[in-house]
């Protein structure tokens, strides 16, 4: 008789991850449109707004927190639907571990390919919109931490609505409220920094968030995906 | 303690029979208070000597918005025990309390906005306390939507529960993290949380007309609770027997 081999929690995670990360990876249209989304909604507002520098250098923060904030929005729905389809989200719920863990695990992979990814794009959009220098730190600290809050938060309406045929527009009127406060204090944070001012307050609040969000938003991504997939 | 009431409020039959007797004077109560609230209110409390008599409106304003965040920790707590103890009636009560709970935060933009255009020459100002109602707003709407999203009755109680907790921890975040950011912006002088110590004259009737809210809201949730009950159980005998009484 064959021995199981039981891996540990740490390692299931750890398997959901790479799993989570090398999917994404192979699905190179999935990866990528978010990300030419965020590029292209930001070259929208010189087109359609007005080329003028100083005034794009003004609502440059808004702009490219906005076009972070969308661009999530848009690859949120992909988060739980292919494995959902296929049977294998199923597969996670039945595991022996806790789901809270495992789901903390996708998420996390999530924000690598979308928040992460973004961050790492946000100078480009910084330099077209004339961003100004004072504001790159404050940005990048901003993103860094708000992005997972938004990989966090929107999980919870994916799960909701992944039992859903037509759950996109859905989700998104579910999560944008609950982005607010992450759009509220990322720009405050940027804005602080261009004005001359500490901006430090602005990024603990949302550090403040991003713990509250670990901690808590994994019990209820956990739940919706139990309610999703019994109803 | 006796724990029988809150079992008995899990049977729907049991609540239908117990409220028959309330809703008379429930709407007697409504009737009377919002009467009485609404023209010593609007007809004889004195001006406001800075405001004139634009400052009325805080009569219907003021008791609507209270309502408007009072209705949602309701409906969340509704949906906490639906999902909890597996309560029927709680899920129903959750479910019809969010149009209500929306239509109050409506009244309260929409009377903010009327008092808003004499007084700060403006419909609309992007401060803290407006933008948290409508985000408030937004919150039923998701909620809402939900909950229609879903065939299985049961399961849009529970997924609809789960986004009402979560936009829960959001209120306050909501309400504290936008006057946090106008402050930055420009000196927060136009909150309506700073009620200046008020007249007596005024304050009774405002008193007078948020108890008289509170009457009529649950009046219709109850009148709302109760037609719910009745289509979710319309199968069982009881109902039947209401419906049609001589077959």
């Amino acid at each position: 008789m064959d021995k199981l081999v039981k891996p540990s929690l740490g390692q299931s995670c750890l398997i959901v991850l790479k799993r989570d990360l090398r999917l994404a990876l192979r699905s190179q249209s999935d990866l990528a449109n978010p990300l030419i989304f965020f590029v292209m909604v930001a070259t929208l507002f010189p087109l359609g707004v007005t080329p003028d520098k100083e005034f794009l250098a003004e609502i440059a923060t808004g702009i490219i927190w906005v076009a972070a904030l969308l661009a999530t929005l848009l690859s949120l729905d992909a988060m739980f639907r292919s494995d959902y389809d296929d049977g294998s989200l199923e597969q996670l719920l039945l595991s022996p571990y806790p789901l809270y863990l495992l789901v903390l695990a996708k998420v996390f992979s999530h924000w690598v390919v979308s928040g992460l990814l973004l961050t790492i794009l946000f100078p480009v959009l910084a330099v077209i919109l004339f961003l100004p220098w004072e504001g790159y730190l404050a940005m990048l600290a901003s993103l860094l931490l708000g992005t997972p809050l938004l990989s966090l938060i929107g999980a919870i309406g994916a799960a909701l609505t992944v039992g859903l045929k037509k759950g996109g527009v859905l989700l998104s009127l579910l999560i944008l409220p609950l982005y607010v406060p992450v759009l509220i204090f990322g720009t405050g944070a940027v804005g602080a920094a261009i004005n001359g001012m500490p901006f430090s307050a602005h990024l603990l609040w949302l550090g403040v968030f991003l713990v509250m969000a670990v901690t808590l938003a994994p019990f209820a991504i956990a739940a919706a995906l139990r309610v999703s997939i019994a109803g | 303690m006796n724990w029988t009431w809150f079992h008995k409020m899990g049977s729907p039959k049991w609540f239908y029979d117990i409220t028959d007797k309330w809703m008379f004077w429930l709407g007697l109560a409504s009737v009377l208070l919002l009467s009485v609230a609404m023209v010593w209110g609007l007809a004889f409390a004195p001006a406001d000597y800075q405001q004139g008599n634009s400052f009325r409106i805080i009569f219907i304003h003021v008791p609507s918005a209270f309502l408007a965040q009072a209705c949602y920790v309701m409906m969340a707590v509704a949906g906490a025990i639906g999902l909890i103890w597996k309560m029927k009636l709680a899920d129903m009560a959750a479910k019809v309390s969010a149009p209500i709970g929306a239509s109050f935060t409506i009244l309260a933009l929409l009377t903010g906005a009327i008092w808003g255009k004499p007084t700060w020459g403006t419909w609309w100002v992007w401060d803290a306390r407006l933008t948290s109602m409508l985000l408030l707003l937004f919150l039923y709407f998701g909620f809402m939507a939900l909950q229609s999203a879903f065939d299985n009755e049961s399961t849009a109680a529970k997924a609809s529960s789960i986004l009402a907790l979560v936009g829960l921890v959001n209120i306050p975040i909501i309400k504290y993290s936008v006057e946090w950011w106008n402050t930055l912006h420009q000196p927060a002088t136009l909150t309506l949380t700073e009620r200046p110590a008020m007249a007596t004259e005024m304050l009774i009737p405002l008193l007078l007309s948020i108890a008289a809210f509170y009457c009529f809201f649950t009046l219709v949730f109850l009148m709302r609770l109760r037609t719910e009950v009745l289509i979710r159980e319309k199968r069982t005998k009881w109902v039947k027997k209401i419906v049609q009484p001589e077959v």
